[in-house]
């Protein structure tokens, strides 16, 4: 079981959160203006990475609010919760 | 076959009965690994192997290596429910797995091992009407491209399958299915270890526990692999790494189109025979064969977050057993005997990717999720001639990297059924 920090409610298990993927993916300014690989780019390709991984949660059987999360894929060690819009936290050893 | 490569029959059977089977010979060498190669495979997975082999047989390139981190059939090969069938709605998709399933219908000859191929039939259940439609649809696709295929009322099915809960109450009824008698299961060991056997035959190195940590590159051209073992030159490199396809194209600075996620599947304790066939439905998600042993073969979802832990949530095996249950009462007091996980690398158009890359010399296996067993000998068969000739053989063309720029995805989500 994956215990979640939300940051409005606090500590619940995973089943109450839906996944949103990769972290940080932002819609490209000038969509008019780019390239199909830059499109492919942004709608398809993926970090998926091994190790820490910044991803976003959406508490969708509770707040219902959208949050950021370090957690690392092979462990599944949560080391951050923050909120959207917000830059990761420095990581600390 | 070369190198004294012993044949498997009667005889050789009753000849080393005679000796208590001290003497049977290694069914593959373990040697070390040479400074260089014509090609690197990574990954011993059924891919992987199966790759080597047509290498090896069908283009007659042998100084070939695969290279595998931990042992050979160890990652989804060895955890998968082994279910095997081609009737998927696109032609694309339907022409590569039927080449597959071809594949195996002469497989434990032409290996010379038993890989237990049993075509005993899979079902796929609808339970309304949107199912029903579908279905009949892809039924119709299916026998369009020439693959057996057929539809089957409620009555139909219980015949087939008695212990199967088909009372109009219940809260998912089965309305119908389909049927695909060719398709089956197989021995997954079996056939990586098939297929290792004949390629090591050929010549081909196999080497177990060396790691490929980074992927040498010359500008836009490959040429070699750093490994646990030391650097290993070669002017083509094939990854063929299940879930771990990103971290490999890492290496090599590209990023791909996949998210790796657990998938669990779990077997009970043996019974005796009440299941001939193989059941699957996606609507309550299951799918579930019973194996030559009596265990019952139970495939669960996916965890729903990204994970290289190969192993997932418990709450997805109880989710798992409820549906199991509302189709099969039968099986309420059942024991678990054993359960696990593998990472399956899972692309947006649940279709595969089996392509040349921007980097020249570099190809690339993966995308294959949760459903790419049934596709191991076609997959290696297409793998084989695109690196051997550096370009795609005409059944694997459309499942190139370049799909995702140009937009012609090959959508089999749903359309596939259960994706397995
Ligand atoms: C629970 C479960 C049930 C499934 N059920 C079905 C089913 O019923 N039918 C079906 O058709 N498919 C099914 N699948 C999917 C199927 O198992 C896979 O698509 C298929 O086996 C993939 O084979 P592969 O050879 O590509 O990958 P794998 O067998 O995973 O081989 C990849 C290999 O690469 C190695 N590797 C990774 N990184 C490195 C590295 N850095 N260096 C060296 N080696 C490395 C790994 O150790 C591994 O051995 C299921 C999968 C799972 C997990
Ligand atoms: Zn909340």
């Amino acid at each position: 079981m994956l215990l979640i920090k939300c940051p409005w409610c606090g500590e619940r298990d995973a089943h109450e959160f839906s996944y949103g993927g990769e972290a940080h993916i932002t819609r490209p300014e000038n969509p008019d203006k780019l390239s199909d690989e830059q499109w492919a780019d942004y709608l398809f390709m993926q970090k998926n990475a091994m190790g820490p991984f910044l991803e976003r949660w959406v508490h969708a059987h509770g707040c219902r609010r959208w949050f950021n999360v370090r957690r690392d894929t092979v462990t599944h060690e949560i080391t951050a919760v923050y909120k959207m819009g917000d830059r990761p936290p420095e990581r600390t050893a | 076959m070369k190198k004294g490569l012993k044949k498997y029959s009667l005889f050789s059977l009753v000849r080393n009965a005679l000796s208590y089977h001290q003497h049977w010979q290694e069914a593959w060498r373990s040697p070390e690994p040479k400074k260089a190669y014509d090609i690197v495979i990574i990954g011993a997975g059924g891919h992987g192997l199966a790759t080597a082999y047509y290498l090896a047989k069908e283009h007659g390139i042998t100084n070939v290596v695969v290279l595998e981190k931990g042992w050979l059939g160890g990652g989804n090969t060895g955890r998968n429910t082994t279910i095997i069938r081609s009737n998927y709605l696109w032609d694309e998709s339907a022409h590569l797995y039927e080449h597959s399933l071809k594949l195996f219908e002469g497989l434990s000859q032409e290996l010379n091992f038993n890989i237990m191929f049993s075509q005993r039939g899979v079902i796929n259940l609808s339970h309304n009407l949107h199912d029903l439609r579908e279905l009949s649809r892809r039924v119709n696709a299916n026998r369009l491209n020439g693959i057996d295929s057929e539809i089957l009322t409620t009555e139909q099915v219980k015949a087939l399958v008695p212990i199967i809960n088909t009372s109009p109450r219940s809260r998912y009824p089965v309305l119908g299915a389909s049927l695909q008698r060719r398709g089956g299961v197989a021995r997954h060991d079996a056939v990586a270890w098939g297929f290792a056997r004949g390629a090591d035959a050929r010549g081909v190195d196999i080497i177990q526990n060396c790691e490929v940590t980074g992927i040498r590159r010359n500008g836009a051209k490959v040429e070699g692999v750093e490994t646990s073992r030391g650097f290993i030159k070669a002017n083509k490199v094939g990854v063929v790494t299940a879930g771990h396809s990103s971290v490999l194209a890492a290496m090599a600075g590209l990023r791909l189109p996949i998210q790796s996620y657990p998938l669990q599947a779990l077997v009970s304790e043996p019974i005796k025979p009440v299941l001939h066939t193989v059941v699957m439905s996606s609507t309550v998600h299951v799918y579930v064969s019973q194996s030559d042993r009596g265990e019952l073969v139970i495939g669960a979802g996916m965890d729903a977050f990204q994970s290289y832990a190969q192993r997932g949530s418990f709450a997805v095996i109880e989710h798992q057993t409820g549906a199991l249950l509302e189709l099969f009462p039968i099986f309420s007091r059942l024991r678990m005997m054993r359960q696990w996980g593998g990472i399956v690398d899972v692309s947006p158009d649940a279709s595969p990717i089996v392509s040349k890359t921007p980097i020249k010399g570099l190809y690339l296996n993966c995308g294959w999720g949760t459903g790419g067993f049934k596709a191991t000998p076609g997959s290696g068969w297409v793998f084989a001639y695109t690196i051997a000739r550096d370009q795609p053989h005409r059944l694997n063309e459309p499942f190139n990297l370049e799909r995702f720029t140009t937009g012609r995805l090959i959508d089999e989500h749903g359309a596939a059924a259960v994706a397995h």
